[in-house]
């Protein structure tokens, strides 16, 4: 299986922006290597704009090229991004709805060896809670270019998530389409739905396999878009599989994980179990590790499946 | 270049507004909205290349409120330059009203930025002088700070920024009045040498008197005329100008007057003009 970082997709896809779209502006707060907005930088400088390490004036300088009608692409890692700008985003970019996209790399548990300080596992959560803002986090290389393609298409505030690690690709490039909002039905099921984002969604492919070996029939459901959620899809999942498991590479509480159950509570009460991080902050080790440590494997999705189909 | 004077009764026109305004809504900042009434008098009926039938001109100047709580001197001089009706004054700060405590710039014909978290606005007045570079156009910003503001981080990498890439399209102004809400710059934390923190973060600076009104054409004269290097103008102002018991008082940063109080204030500008 070939694999392939999200944030090295980001680089590919701001090289095609730079020729396709002279709006777009590429700025980065000293990390233009690891967050690949280098690649840009290289084809083109003059759209290029490095703030220095100051994460805040990255989001109020974007802030002011929007409204001037560039389409800034706004680079740190997550952490940086989500918390140290926080309210730059929120008073600057969401609240006068300014087409600017943040793209945050380094998400999550598998920057690993930087520990606790570097990963963000709340970003989703304060991201989905601002209005205006949308909010995606791709799959794998493919969905992660695909989606970032359509950023600079749709006009507003978006958060693109992306990861440091390799991830396995999923999608084939010459057929996937990135509809902004929709889930994608990954493999049918009937007794149970798992609704994975980012990283996580080749893990609930893998459970899947697992499950259906020993006669479990699991739908998985991608869930690129945390924000507007695929409501309609969420709740027919719920009716025809009567259980949900959620899985994303982010604290439990305010994620894909709370999305949903906020959308079942409405619409469709169905058992649920959430797999994420439990509410604690992470600490140093290789990314694998730290997935298998705090329970992000497709072996916990599988467990919370077989516990819900077995009380169903 | 207009007639000082007329500018001049433009600029106490915006204070008897600002007065008028704030009693009505019954909140509001007067203190740092009086301070800056000849400065935007300079650059509204003046200076900027804008055209209030036409808010979005691509083209246009920008002006960008940083210290947001200055809303009401901004909405005054929108108002009185045409770019929506002087009635809707009446409705600042009351809900459903397109003039928001603090500036949003999707709600009111005119303003450039949405600020009122302190630094935003200079950061964001950063980008779009940025952005004229990189696309060649040659449209001026401005940005209007609090000396309270300069206390916010974002404001000295919004600084760096600026000179780093030679930003001289962009002219701030700094309302020196030398309060904040809780008193005394010098006392609360102190932001002296401004001057000299600009220098160090190379900027070309220069010095006004914010209520004189030659002065200000001529800082701004000044600014434009420097090349490569983004200009800060140091505008010395009285917090609450022109309304005796507010000048000078840290107490009337985010108070509305009274009625009494709104006519003993208006009774002192009327005054004003009249000798003006």
């Amino acid at each position: 299986m070939t694999s392939m970082a999200t944030r090295d997709a980001y680089g590919q896809a701001l090289k095609i922006l730079a020729e396709k779209n002279e709006k777009v502006v590429v700025l980065d707060a000293d990390l233009s290597k690891s967050t690949k907005t280098a690649d840009f930088l290289k084809v083109c400088p003059e759209r290029f704009i490095n703030v220095g390490i100051a994460e805040q004036n990255l989001m109020g300088i974007a802030a002011g090229l929007a409204t001037t009608g560039k389409i800034p692409f706004a680079s740190t890692f997550a952490m940086f991004a989500t918390g140290r700008a926080y309210e730059i985003i929120r008073n600057s970019i969401g609240y006068p709805k300014l087409n600017v996209k943040v793209a945050a790399t380094h998400a999550g548990l598998t920057v690993g060896e930087d520990g606790a300080s570097h990963q963000a596992i709340e970003d989703i959560s304060l991201m989905r809670s601002m209005p205006n803002m949308v909010v995606v986090n791709p799959a794998d290389g493919v969905e992660a270019k695909a989606a970032i393609l359509s950023a600079a298409e749709y006009v507003g505030p978006m958060y693109i998530r992306l990861g440091r690690s390799k991830v396995p690709t999923i999608f084939d490039e010459n057929t996937y389409k990135f509809e902004l909002g929709k889930g994608i039905v990954l493999s049918e099921g009937s007794d149970v739905s798992i609704l994975a984002t980012g990283n996580m969604v080749s893990k609930a492919l893998e459970a899947a396999e697992e499950l259906s070996k020993e006669g479990i029939s699991a739908r998985v459901i991608n869930i690129h878009t945390i924000k507007p959620i695929d409501r309609e899809l969420i709740v027919k999942a719920a009716k025809e599989t009567g259980a949900i498991v959620t899985a994303e590479e982010h604290s439990v509480i305010g994620g894909l994980g709370s999305a949903v159950a906020e959308v079942l509570s409405e619409e469709c009460p169905v058992m649920m179990r959430r797999i994420g991080v439990q509410d604690t902050y992470g600490e140093s080790g290789d990314g694998d590790e730290l997935m298998e440590k705090y329970g992000l494997t497709s072996n916990k999705i599988a467990e919370a499946s077989r516990e819900l189909v077995s009380k169903k | 270049m207009r007639d000082k004077k007329e500018l001049q009764q433009i600029a106490n026109g915006l204070r008897k507004d600002i007065i008028k305004m704030l009693c009505e809504s019954k909140s509001g900042h007067p203190g740092g909205s009086l301070s800056a009434c000849e400065i935007l008098s300079v650059l509204y009926f003046d200076e900027m290349n804008i055209d209030p039938k036409n808010p979005n001109m691509e083209d246009r100047d920008r002006f960008v409120i940083s210290k947001g709580h200055g809303a009401p001197v901004l909405y005054a001089a929108l108002a009185e330059r045409g770019y929506f009706p002087k009635e809707e004054l009446k409705k600042l700060r009351k809900t459903g009203s397109m003039l928001q405590g603090h500036p949003d710039m999707k709600g009111t014909p005119g303003v450039d930025m949405s600020t009122g978290s302190l630094g935003q606005g200079f950061s964001a007045a950063c980008g779009m002088a940025k952005s004229a570079k990189i696309s060649n156009d040659d449209y001026r910003v401005y940005a209007l700070l609090g000396d309270g503001e300069t206390q916010e981080g974002i404001v000295w990498e919004a600084a760096m920024f600026a000179a780093h890439y030679g930003l001289d399209n962009l002219t701030a102004i700094l309302d020196h009045n030398g309060l904040q809400i809780d008193g005394k710059n010098s006392d609360v934390m102190n932001i002296s040498p401004i001057e000299k923190k600009f220098e160090a973060f190379g900027w070309n600076v220069i010095e006004a008197d914010g209520h004189c009104i030659e002065s200000i054409q001529n800082a701004i004269a000044k600014a434009k005329e420097a090349k490569g290097v983004p200009s800060i103008i140091i505008a010395s102002t009285t917090k609450g100008r022109g309304v005796s018991f507010m000048e000078n008082e840290a107490g009337w940063h985010g108070a509305a007057p009274s009625e009494e109080q709104r006519d003993e204030a208006l009774e002192e500008l009327r005054r004003c003009m009249q000798n003006d």
